[in-house]
């Protein structure tokens, strides 16, 4: 099962922040890989959305839907910045 | 406001008849065999693989590849059941109990953390992981379990939802305290009893 | 107030099946009527969304077909164990309703007057669609950014948009070249086998020229296409990579 990319999240985190997020620009916590969300690794088939840094593979964000809301934890990035 | 419904669109499987009392709420039945993933599947040859009981940095036990295949195992049949929904029933596998490893090893711990190749964790009491009610798998199926679906070796625990029966498990560590694992820590439930339906903290 | 989009606002509305062409024996293109649709760009995606009626659900992800300012289209590929994909391609009816949510996607887009460097773009199956979206609206625009073409698929009928990207390779200054890789028809004199970094070498842009490339298809065609680019000089950043999978789709079948 091959992992896709910050692109097949486009809806979800559109959803979630209310703008793009595939050309936002995040850096990753772990090993401060700097690069837009389209281009993270992708885990969509799981009991969340798990998305991981190309570089390192550490979590960078999750999102889950919790009783119908949507959850997002984004401690695995250190910073987020929308272009 | 309800969505329209898309004329003739099915889900791919539906629940056998007479079979609706092994179904937990709001579960349905396929046929397939899911593959989930939270990340990349790894690949530990057997030669490289061990399996450890842990407190805290202290390696209680360990089996190799080789020590693990020598013990006593067992043929499981299971229902097992998803958090996303999908139960999938009469599964076969080949494991080695958790009690016999548990056995080797003394200890009062009340919770263990399974701990896995690639990160994934997952907690559970030790009454849920004693008497029975839980393996370590290494075949499905009459077959090596494959790597897609947690092969070498998966946690089974088919009386919880099966996030906890996590997949590449290398080991257990033993706490005193419940420790929330991956998927706990995002949110879902500490236990997770289909039957109950505690998909979420909370429920 | 479902079914109002507001520009920004990603909303959930009911789209209706205008019509339905088949582009291969296992691909099928899906004109859409959209409400309220905001417009898109050349390179941007839709999610549908599918009820059955007890109210089971399932959402994936396609790429738009057609260029910015025609009616919204997407080309789906049927996968074999596909649970949406088969719907999508064999059972829908024109004037059914389909739910979906879109454009999105900001990333993975050309904008001609933005995006003035030769154009790259390499296809792996159906990772062609937004692709030929983006050379659509290189034609619609009047467009004379050198555009190239490099699409891998199986055989020459696994080809979509064979005879639209043909006359853009003769009339419209696009090189457009495929490489098949599991079956040629007698005589062919084109290439065969998967992108190489050899093929790349002699087909890509050279790095100097700051070409700018768009990668789409299943997700190890898309590594292997883009780590050779950047093997060829081209700076990772004017590498845009959208994944579809193993199995083709974005999302899954």
């Amino acid at each position: 099962m091959d992992a896709l990319d910050g692109n097949a999240i486009g809806g979800l985190l559109q959803e979630v922040f209310g703008a793009d997020m595939t050309a936002a620009v995040g850096t990753c916590a772990f090993c401060g890989r700097v690069g837009p969300v389209a281009e993270t690794v992708v885990y969509l088939r799981a009991p969340g959305t798990v998305v991981r840094c190309r570089t390192c593979s550490n979590v960078l964000i999750v999102v889950t839907e919790v009783r119908g809301r949507k959850c997002v934890d984004l401690r695995g990035l250190a910073a987020l910045a929308a272009s | 406001m309800s969505p329209p419904f898309s004329r003739g669109f099915h889900r791919r499987h539906q629940t056998p008849a007479g079979e609706e009392g092994r179904v937990p709420p709001g579960q349905y039945v396929t046929q397939d065999f899911p593959v989930l993933s939270a990340g990349p599947t790894p690949h530990t040859p057997t030669e490289k693989w061990t399996f450890s009981i842990k407190k805290g940095s202290d390696t209680e036990r360990s089996w190799t590849w080789d020590e693990m295949s020598a013990l006593p195992h067992e043929n499981v049949t299971a229902d097992i059941h998803c958090v996303t929904r999908w139960s999938k029933l009469g599964t076969h596998w080949q494991a080695v109990s958790i009690d016999t490893l548990l056995a080797q090893v003394q200890h009062d711990a009340g919770f263990v953390l399974a701990f896995c190749d690639g990160g994934y964790t997952t907690n559970l009491p030790l009454p849920d992981v004693t008497n029975g009610q839980a393996w370590v798998a290494f075949g499905y199926d009459g077959a090596p379990l494959p790597p897609e679906h947690g092969g070498p070796a998966r946690l089974l625990v088919p009386h919880l939802y099966f996030w906890k029966s996590a997949k590449w498990v290398r080991g257990l560590e033993l706490l005193d305290h419940d420790e929330p694992g991956f998927w706990e820590t995002y949110g879902y439930n500490m236990y997770g009893d289909p039957w109950k339906e505690q998909r979420y903290a909370g429920d | 107030m479902e079914g109002t989009a507001v520009r920004g606002r990603l909303t959930w509305q009911t789209a209706t099946v205008s019509q339905l062409v088949d582009e291969t024996a296992t691909v099928r293109t899906i004109d859409l009527q959209v409400p309220d649709w905001a417009g898109h760009q050349a390179g941007q995606h839709l999610d549908i969304r599918l009820t059955a009626d007890d109210g089971y659900r399932a959402e994936r992800s396609y790429s738009i077909a057609s260029a910015p300012g025609e009616p919204v289209a997407i080309t789906v590929e049927r996968l074999e164990d596909g649970e949406v994909s088969p719907y999508l391609t064999e059972d829908l009816r024109q004037g059914d309703q389909l739910e979906l949510r879109g454009p999105i996607g900001l990333y993975f887009t050309w904008e001609p007057a933005r995006d003035t460097s030769p154009l790259l773009l390499l296809a792996g199956g159906s990772g062609v669609v937004p692709l030929r979206a983006i050379l659509r609206y290189r034609e619609r625009t009047g467009s004379t950014t050198p555009a190239r073409l490099l699409y891998s698929a199986r055989s020459l009928p696994d080809v979509i948009y064979h005879d639209e990207l043909d006359h853009y390779n003769q009339d419209r200054g696009v090189d457009v070249i495929y490489t098949l890789t599991r079956q040629q028809p007698p005589g062919w004199t084109g290439r065969t086998g998967r992108v190489t970094a050899a093929m790349l070498t002699d087909i890509a842009w050279p790095a100097s020229q700051n070409p700018l490339a768009f990668v789409c298809g299943p997700t190890s065609f898309v590594e292997a296409v883009a780590n050779a680019l950047v093997g060829l000089g081209y700076p990772p950043g004017r590498v845009k990579t959208e994944r579809f999978g193993a199995t083709g789709a974005p999302g899954g079948p």
